[in-house]
């Protein structure tokens, strides 16, 4: 981009909203927009992945800035990032939900001690069990969460919902919200000081756009 | 056959080595001339005399006698043990200097050393900014002298963000959750924090956009204006750094904060625009070395020598 910083753009989800706050900027995403494959476009500084290797790229400082959600960057607390700035764009709220009507959690946690969850969001789902004082165990999985409550696999999951859409269709309800996750403004430590004026009139202008 | 080493560590083979002793030759030809003698301390000490929160690797055993043995994380904390039990009585100033391993734990695939070498120095005896001037000046030769061209150094004070929190009597009930916003960078969670703290608009804009003020001596003007004496130590150290003529490379950064809980002043970072990593840093810690039974002032700074390597090589890239 013009002041020489390169972005982290999530692929997914978020990119819509990404790209339409670089358009605001005055960063030209035009050539991002039409091409799916491509994931360097050098002219425009944007580099694209998916939105939970940002904080890995822009730890590394192979990207400056990066925007991804805060779902991601509770899930790898671990990585040093500068968390600058609440977009406000793709919320969603972080759940536990179970089959509707059903009380196997607390069914689990009565008979059994423990409730079983399934999640992709280990951290997340273990600190809020464990700040609730239950005892869980976590049943890590990649792919449609949903599944594991249906199969009798666990008794609930702890994941990411925008509409409840996924959820009702798979027959789950929503039992507690943990936390609401947006949009967030990502930068690298080393960058946040030797490249200070352009994150800070970058910050700035997006500061103003939002109020 | 496939023989591993633990993940983190390395083997170094001689087209590395030979640069990588390069790079420590010129910091220790550095250190000396500066007059720091280099001093050796074991990688293995007491858990109980490291402490577990500052000084532990994460990596630990058990010996003979059963006693609990821990890896250093870095040496620091050996030196202020050293100086305190062998020198309790030397007269100040105290001038030392290491290349020594530490190690920290890490996750895996995390890309991270968990064992790296450590070049560094501590000045013992030396309160207030002529201490941290001269430490600082030696770090910044060192890193030319290391191969470095176009590294920086961050400057800020580790004890500022509490003085302000006491200054505008925000509650300390509050202080612990905002210093830990403050160090996991996490912006938006201070901001958020601070304004729920009900202060008025000026008081609550310093605490929640404190790490948005860094850059010259301009800015610390600025800053002292709204944030009064608190300030004064860092322009005190500004103005030396100035005196010694090395102020060009360093960058004030009111919002920095180091990983290490023993610091009680400035702290500092290196950073080198070539790679997106500190390559080490430093600070003033006046309590550590009595805790040892010898309180004395004292500042120091480490380097992570590989990292210094990598800076380098990738510096003659962008020539």
């Amino acid at each position: 981009m013009s002041a020489g910083l390169t972005v982290a753009v999530p692929r997914g989800a978020l990119m819509g909203g990404t790209l339409d706050l670089l358009d605001t900027l005055g960063i030209d995403t035009a050539e991002v927009r039409s091409n799916d494959r491509k994931l360097l476009f050098e002219d425009a500084g944007i580099v694209t992945m998916r939105p939970s290797d940002v904080p890995t790229y822009v730890a590394q400082g192979a990207a400056d800035i990066g925007i991804t959600g805060k779902d991601v960057l509770l899930e790898q607390p671990d990585r040093v990032v500068y968390e600058l700035l609440d977009l406000g764009f793709g919320r969603c709220d972080m759940v536990v939900a179970a089959r509707r009507g059903d009380d196997a959690m607390d069914e689990a946690l009565r008979r059994l001690g423990r409730v079983r969850v399934a999640t992709k969001y280990p951290r997340i789902a273990s600190a809020h069990f464990a700040e609730t004082g239950r005892q869980v165990e976590l049943v890590e999985v990649k792919g449609s969460v949903e599944l594991a409550p249906l199969t009798g696999m666990v008794d609930g999951i702890v994941d990411l919902t925008a509409t409840g859409t996924t959820l009702r269709e798979n027959d789950l309800e929503v039992l507690e919200e943990i936390t609401v996750c947006t949009a967030r403004l990502i930068a690298n430590p080393v960058a946040h000081k030797l490249k200070a004026e352009a994150m800070d009139e970058l910050v700035a202008r997006i500061r103003e756009s939002q109020s | 056959m496939i023989h591993p080493i633990p993940p983190g560590t390395r083997d170094v083979l001689p087209d590395e080595m030979r640069e990588q002793r390069a790079i420590t030759d010129g910091l220790h030809a550095t250190f000396a001339a500066a007059g720091y003698g280099e001093v050796w301390t074991p990688t293995l000490e007491y858990e109980e005399v490291l402490g577990t929160s500052a000084g532990a690797s994460g990596y630990r055993l058990f010996d003979d006698q059963g006693d609990v043995l821990a890896l250093r994380s870095d040496m620091t904390l050996p030196i202020a043990r050293l100086a305190a039990t062998r020198y309790p009585d030397a007269e100040p100033p105290l001038r030392l200097c290491y290349f020594g391993h530490a190690y920290r734990a890490a996750r895996r695939g995390s890309g991270q050393a968990t064992e790296f070498l450590q070049a560094g120095v501590e000045l013992l005896g030396v309160a207030g900014p002529e201490g941290e001037a001269e430490v600082i000046s030696v770090l910044l030769e060192g890193l030319d002298a290391a191969g470095l061209a176009r590294h920086r150094v961050g400057l800020g004070d580790s004890a500022l963000y509490r003085e302000l929190l006491a200054n505008l009597e925000v509650p300390a009930e509050h202080h612990a959750d905002l210093l830990a916003r403050l160090a996991g960078k996490d912006l938006v969670g201070l901001e958020m924090r601070v304004s729920q703290l009900g202060l008025p608009d000026s008081a609550g804009r310093l605490l929640s956009r404190l790490p948005e003020l860094r850059g010259g001596p301009e800015m610390l003007e600025r800053a002292h204006e709204v944030a009064g004496p608190a300030l004064d130590g860092l322009a005190r150290l500004y103005a030396t750094l100035e005196d010694k003529g090395v102020a060009d490379r360093v960058i004030l950064d009111l919002g920095l904060v180091r990983h290490m809980t023993y610091y009680t002043g400035a702290v500092y970072e290196v950073y080198d625009p070539a790679v997106g990593f500190t390559l080490g840093g430093g600070g003033r810690y006046d309590e550590l070395v009595g805790r040892f039974g010898s309180p004395r002032a004292a500042c120091g700074f480490a380097l992570d020598v590989q990292r210094v390597h990598v800076a380098r090589a990738a510096e003659e890239g962008l020539r």
